[in-house]
Formats: structure tokens, sequence, C-alpha cells
């Protein structure tokens, strides 16, 4: 589905990612790890077609990116971005109508199926009752839930997910991974999520990418590549594996 | 949800108050004319002088008031989604301080009136190219870069403005003062503003949807497969042309393309496919009562209708400012 052969992608002069190779197949789950500034921002918009790479190529369902129409990459492809923008007031229920917008005709107007879809999203994260409420008035948990809606009712094949879990309380947390983990098994969606919780992307991704900040970066399963020296390196911070009764959980020293 | 019939519902009944608008600004006057008698001219059968004053004197009058007022407010509501910024205006970006500095300076050298019209489109465009052509800079075309260049600009033709009344004799300024609050009374024909406003409603309405998400962010809008940059390009021309058609042919007119686009998104929401043609026909209604109530009021003086505007526009803007949200949250 999504297909990184030699990607480099720098930000300001520096050079974060370089000579990537990643391939991720349909119904799989990419967990990006990094320090702050380590570039998982970066190569998530690179990887979402949103900036040009430095080098390499992207290719997505088997079409090079860059040559993808706007609102072709829109109906592959969802994101779900760091934060959101509200400058004018707008409902719950408009706010998740917008993911529809590369799905419907220039002239055409939401039709009940969308309304439909974006009500089954609303449900799916628990905001059903505030589908009329103005989005000023939510708090950022529910935004933030507001947004994987949107996301959702875009129905992309791909989604690219920005920090998903951020304002997110525990419940919330366990109940958008599970939402989100449903999706690629039930409909094959594609998902790449930036995370910052090593003990939920071990849980909740099939493959950690790991970035170093300096350019160089590791791949691989998360039962292998995600261990103490590993993160340790990866967070410039010491951690330590602790064995739960047959799961491992990594804590800071 | 935004329902097609919604919209059609609500624009059926703003151009009733725009046809009432009209109705009402041919009858009033210091000679009334009864609406059977309006009607009777407007299809070209009455009789009597009252055929020169509605058809020659007021109807034109009217639909230029029409026209610009429905070009500031649909430039207001484009440069708020342009600027993502529900406080902008049609004049934040210096298109009418270009436009003042032209007409203005036409003036001073006495230059006939065609001259005056010519010099403040002349200068809008100026103001606009400059903003354009600065703004891009580096190619980041960023929000704040934009704005702030804007205001600069804008601040720049205000003081080539007061130097202009600072220098003019004195029996001209009285002709300036009125230029610059905006005045209906030497508008010319209202055609060329009618027919821009059509052609601006039927270029912005296909990309209404596109302006929804442009609305709630640069980002936001390409991931969900806007051209965000050739957008914001065409925008910010249309937008600033509209503006420059507008102050050529009654100067500046404030707080229309401001408190216009904000009330009906009050009342509707923010729907640009319903915002963009309610704007239109709201602000051409409201600009063609103005301009009753500013030849009528004090009768037979005429007041410059941007002084009505802004009398009825600064107290409605203050509530609606209070009402705002503080830091985003309620």
């Amino acid at each position: 589905m999504l297909e990184v052969r030699d990607l480099a992608a720098a930000i300001g002069g520096r050079t974060l990612v370089s000579c990537l190779d990643l391939k991720l197949d349909a119904g799989e789950r990419l967990a990006i790890l990094g320090r702050n500034g380590a570039g998982k921002t970066t190569l998530l918009h690179t990887l979402a077609g949103l900036r040009a790479p430095l080098a390499g190529e992207v290719r997505l369902c088997g079409e090079q990116m860059s040559a993808l129409a706007p609102r072709r990459l829109a109906q592959l492809r969802g994101v779900l971005l760091q934060q959101q923008i509200d400058a004018f007031p707008a409902s719950v229920l408009e706010t998740a109508l917008i993911g529809r917008h590369p799905w419907l005709e220039r002239w055409a107007w939401e039709s009940t199926a969308d309304a439909r879809a974006a009500r089954q999203a609303l449900a799916a994260v628990g905001l059903a009752e505030l589908e009329l409420r103005d989005v000023h008035t939510l708090s950022g948990g529910e935004r933030q839930r507001l947004a994987v809606a949107t996301l959702l009712t875009q129905a992309p094949r791909l989604a690219l997910l920005d920090e998903p879990l951020s304002h997110l309380d525990l419940n919330h947390q366990i109940a958008v991974l599970e939402l989100l983990a449903r999706r690629t098994r039930d409909d094959g969606m594609g998902l790449v999520m930036v995370m910052h919780d090593i003990n939920l992307a071990r849980r909740y991704a099939d493959r950690a990418l790991l970035l170093f900040g300096d350019g160089s970066a590791q791949c691989g399963p998360v039962a292998e590549i995600l261990d103490a020296p590993t993160l340790s390196r990866l967070y410039g911070h010491p951690l330590r594996r602790i064995d739960a009764g047959g799961s491992d959980y990594f804590i800071p020293e | 949800m935004p329902t097609r019939r919604r919209a059609l519902f609500v624009i059926a009944v703003l151009l009733a108050a725009a046809v009432l608008s009209m109705g009402g600004a041919l009858m009033v006057g210091s000679y009334a004319v009864s609406p059977a008698d309006v009607l009777a001219r407007l299809l070209g059968n009455g009789e009597g002088g009252g055929g020169d004053v509605v058809l020659g004197l007021r109807l034109p009058r009217a639909l230029a008031a029409f026209a610009c007022g429905g070009l500031l407010a649909l430039a207001g509501a484009l440069m708020q989604v342009l600027l993502r910024n529900p406080l902008a205006d049609p004049y934040v970006l210096g298109v009418s301080g270009g436009a003042a500095v032209g007409a203005l300076a036409a003036m001073l050298f006495s230059l006939p009136l065609i001259f005056v019209h010519g010099g403040a489109f002349a200068g809008a465009l100026a103001a606009m190219l400059t903003v354009f052509g600065l703004a891009r800079g580096d190619g980041s075309w960023t929000q704040s870069r934009l704005l702030l260049t804007g205001v600069i600009v804008a601040a720049g033709c205000g003081a080539a403005v007061a130097l202009i009344l600072s220098i003019a004799p004195e029996q001209k300024l009285h002709s300036m003062l009125f230029w610059l609050m905006g005045d209906l009374s030497h508008a010319g024909s209202p055609w060329p503003a009618l027919v821009v406003a059509a052609i601006g409603l039927a270029l912005v309405m296909p990309l209404a949807r596109d302006l929804n998400l442009l609305a709630r962010g640069d980002l936001v809008a390409s991931t969900l497969g806007v051209k965000v940059r050739s957008l914001r390009a065409a925008v910010y021309a249309l937008g600033s042309l509209l503006t420059a058609v507008a102050v050529t042919t009654t100067g500046s007119v404030g707080f229309i393309g401001l408190v216009v686009p904000h009330l009906v998104r009050l009342a509707i929401g923010n729907d640009q496919r319903v915002l963009l043609p309610a704007a239109t026909l709201a602000g051409g209604a409201l600009l063609v009562v103005a301009d009753t109530l500013a030849r009528t009021v004090i009768a037979p003086q005429q007041l410059p209708v941007g002084v009505l505007t802004a009398l009825l526009g600064v107290p409605v803007f203050l509530y609606l400012l209070s009402r705002q949200p503080k830091g985003g949250r309620e």
C-alpha cells in the first residue's frame, strides 16, 4: 500500500531522515517513535504528500504520490494533524462532515449517506450526543476525538496520525487505539501513528520505526526492536524493562 | 447539517429583502413616489415628471449602492476566510488606502471625475500588487506575513492621504472627505459594479466548499484535497479586485465588508456555500437602505453614506466583539 524508497526529508536545512526504505501493507500498523524534533512530524507529512521529499520517492497504492491528483490523494490517505484550528464557529457534525469533501462532486452537497457516515464515526468516538455543539465549546480531549471521527468519516485506505493520543484520558486512549485497530483489521486500512507512549506502541502496533534525529532510523517488529538499550539510546534517557506476568513494560529510570 | 433546501430558503428571503430595499429607495425622497407609480415607471408606462427622478436619478444610485454593498460584503467574507480571521475586512490589506491616494491625487489636481475613478482603481491595483508581491517573498505566503504587509501598505497610504489633505486647498477638502467616507452622489453608472459583483459571485461559488476547508487551516485543507496555494492566490486576487471596483464606484464605505459577513455568519453559520451569496445580497440591501437614509434624514442636505454605515456598524460590531468567546473556549 505504502512504499518508500531511499527517502530523505529535511526541515530548516537539517536532514532528519535519510536513505529510508519502508513498506506498509494493508491492515498493517506502524508506530513512529523518537525524541522531540527528531523529524516524526516531518516524516509523517512527507509520507502524506503534504511536503515534498528531499530525495527518494513515496508510492501510494502503486502510484507515485507526487503524480496523484489532490482529490484522489485525499480519497486514498487521511491525516490527523497535531493541531486543529477552529477560527470560525462550526458544529461537531459539520466538522466531521468535512471528511467527505474529497468524495463529493464540485456542486454536490452532503447526502444523508454522508451524514450517516459522519454520525457513525462520531458515535464510535463517543461524541454522538454532542453533534450540534459548537467546536469552541469542546474540551481538548473531545476536540481530539472529533478529529479522529473526521478521519474515519474520510474513510481513507491509509491513515497517518500525528500523536492521536494527545489530550486523551486513559480510557479514551485505549478506546481510540482499539477503534483504529478494528478498522485496520476489518477494512484493511493501513495505519501509521506518531506516538510517545512506548508501551501502547508495543501493544497497538505491528512494527515500530525509530527516528534518532541524526538521519538514522531503525525499523522492525515491535517485539524485536523495542528493547531497553535501543530505547535508552533513542530517548537519551535510561529505560528499564519490567516483566509483569507475561507482558513487558518499559519505564524510565 | 447544511442542506441545499435551507440555503435556497435563506437566499430567497434575502432576495426579497433586496427587492424591498430597492423599492423603498425608489419611492422615498424629497419627491415622494407611490409604489404603483414606481412600478409603472419601471415598466416604462408612467406619465408626468416622476419618471426622471425614479429612472434617471434614484434607480442608478440605488443599483450602484446595491452593487457596491454586495461587492464589499463578498470581498469581506473572502478576506475573512483568507486571513482566517472573522475580524478581517476588505480594506485590511490596503486596497482602499491605495484607492484613496489615487482618487485624492486626482482631486488635488482638479482632474475630471473620470480621472478620480481611474485614479482610485489604479491606486487600488497598485496597493494590491505591492502586497501580493511582497507577501509572497520567499514563497511561504504565511498568514501573518500577508497581514503585516497589508497593514503596513495601508498605513503608508494613510500617511499619503493625510499629506494630500493637509496641502489641499480648502474648497477641495469637502469633496475629498466625502470620498474618504464613502459617498454615492457621484457614483456614475452602476453597471460595471453590478456586472463585476455577478461575475465575482459566479467565480467563487464553485470554490465555496474548498473555502470551507481553507477556513479550517491550510494543512487541513491540503489533507482533504484542496489545492491550497492556488486557491489562496485566487481568493486574494478576487477579493482585492472586488474591493477595488467597489471603492472606485463609491469611495471607501466602511463596515459593510466587516459587519455583514459577520452578521450573516451569526444567523446561518459559516458554510461558504450559503454565506457568500447571502452576504452579497445582505450587503447590497443594507447599503441601499443606508444610502436612502443618507439622502433623506437631513434633506435637502446629503450625508456621506459611509457615515451612516459606520454609525450603524460600530455599535453592532462592538456588541458582536463582546460576545466573542475569549481564548477559544467558553
